[in-house]
């Protein structure tokens, strides 16, 4: 799709943005994650908004250069990138469809939603490859900031956990 | 040597920041200095998980500082008629010098930080480092639950942000505390001994600066006092679990940090964080 300054439309600006994908988990679109918060288009440029998954997480900075980079590519030259904190971006944001794509990727999505308390408690985790249900934590911290290391007890295979947040 | 370090001079204008720029530096402070610790550890952990988990939290700690540092940067060049302590790059003029987060981070000397001496402490052993990390944590974690309520919207706004990320820290540092505390001998006696080590410089983060008092009609800052009753709670849950005495509190507490007065081992830390800044400054990769 070529956008121009004419013809962008704030649908296509959100399908621009379904098309970056997160830097570390490259199956996933920073729209599954639930990064990108609001889009505001007037006459004179557009503005994203977008919300840091981790405070200290690297990848944003590489996010915005992407984000930067398709709207530049599509035509349009005035670009705003808005760094929004609050509400704190949960893993309750993530789309289903983000949440099926981590799944076949390897890494185990998301258990359960963030307003219940007991997320850090002991919880169930599927194993992304063999489905098993019997899993251990190895470490609440895994590869990146918002994965854990998990390993499964019938096929042994460690992997990452997407943790709740 | 190159011009730009012979040319390079720091002038420092009176630091009289506002209250609420001293505020927001010193949680900037306090996040950026246990990060930096922390990361000490990176390649060193004990086994690669901890080595991960540890680099994690310094990441977490690190980027809840940037942010507090972004917002005090803001403010203090929105106040730019009001006298703010600026350092300033070479040939940079003082009336067009811009506060960042990378200036207020590398820039400031010593008696400029006011982290709580707590953070600035040597590592020591894993134990120590642990121990650390557990007092520190459990005050964060009451501390951005009340600034969560903060009438400055950006404070608590990062507050909501790094509370999420705090609950981990307790919840990792808690397990290590109660691992080494009933654990075998050597690990309890070592766990102890960083307690006992870092018992003193626990009263500080009770005892207000005056900026945070002056802010506290406005909500800005919080009561830290208050928090007192519910951080010991939880400190003495945990040392029971990990068969800890807890120590005397009516014991002298070491102050200072959050006007200035540091030990002799910030100076250390600064001189290895600010060294490529200062030598080569601007630089960037």
């Amino acid at each position: 799709m070529q956008l121009t300054k004419e013809n962008i439309t704030i649908d296509a600006a959100w399908k621009l943005m379904n098309e970056i994908n997160d830097p570390e988990i490259p199956v996933l679109s920073i729209t599954d994650l639930g990064i990108v918060r609001d889009i505001k288009l007037n006459e004179i440029e557009i503005e994203i908004f977008i919300t840091p998954t981790y405070s200290g997480c690297p990848a944003m900075n590489v996010i915005a250069m992407n984000i930067r980079m398709i709207l530049w590519q599509n035509e349009f030259k005035k670009i705003k990138i808005t760094q929004q904190l609050s509400p704190a971006w949960t893993t309750d944001w993530m789309t289903e469809a983000g949440k099926q794509k981590l799944k076949s990727y390897g890494i185990a999505p998301p258990v359960g939603k963030s307003f219940d308390k007991n997320y850090l408690e002991k919880l169930l985790v599927e194993c992304p490859h063999c489905h098993s249900m019997n899993t251990k934590l190895i470490s609440q911290f895994g590869s990146t900031s918002c994965k854990a290391l998990y390993q499964c007890n019938d096929c042994l295979e460690p992997f990452d956990y997407f943790k709740c947040h | 040597m190159n011009d730009a370090s012979n040319n390079f001079k720091l002038l420092k204008v009176t630091p009289s920041e506002g209250f609420r720029e001293a505020f927001i530096l010193h949680l900037a402070d306090n996040s950026l200095i246990m990060g930096h610790r922390l990361s000490e550890w990176t390649g060193h952990g004990p086994m690669l998980e901890q080595d991960i988990a540890i680099s994690n939290i310094a990441l977490d700690l690190i980027g809840q500082s940037r942010n507090f540092y972004q917002y005090a940067a803001q403010l203090i060049n929105i106040n730019n008629e009001r006298e703010v302590s600026k350092t300033l790059y070479p040939g940079e003029d003082l009336n067009e010098a811009v506060a960042t987060e990378d200036s207020l981070a590398y820039l400031r000397d010593a008696n400029e930080f006011k982290n709580i001496l707590l953070v600035e402490l040597p590592n020591g052993d894993w134990a120590k480092t642990i121990m650390k990390l557990f007092l520190f944590s459990v005050y964060q974690l009451y501390f951005y639950q009340k600034l969560i309520d903060s009438s400055d919207k950006q404070l608590a706004a990062i507050a909501e942000k790094s509370l999420k990320e705090v609950t981990y820290h307790v919840r990792w540092s808690s397990e290590w505390v109660i691992r080494l505390g009933d654990g075998t001998d050597e690990s309890h006696k070592r766990i102890s001994n960083a307690l006992e080590d870092l018992w003193s410089f626990t009263g500080e983060m009770f005892q207000p600066a005056d900026y945070e008092n002056s802010l506290l009609q406005k909500r800005i800052s919080i009561t830290v006092s208050e928090l007192k009753n519910d951080w010991q709670n939880k400190v003495r849950n945990v040392f029971e679990e990990a068969t800890l005495m807890y120590p005397e509190e009516n014991i002298w507490m070491q102050t200072g940090g959050k006007n200035g007065t540091h030990t002799e081992h910030l100076g250390y830390i600064l001189a290895e964080m600010q060294f490529l800044q200062r030598a080569y400054p601007r630089c960037e990769w």
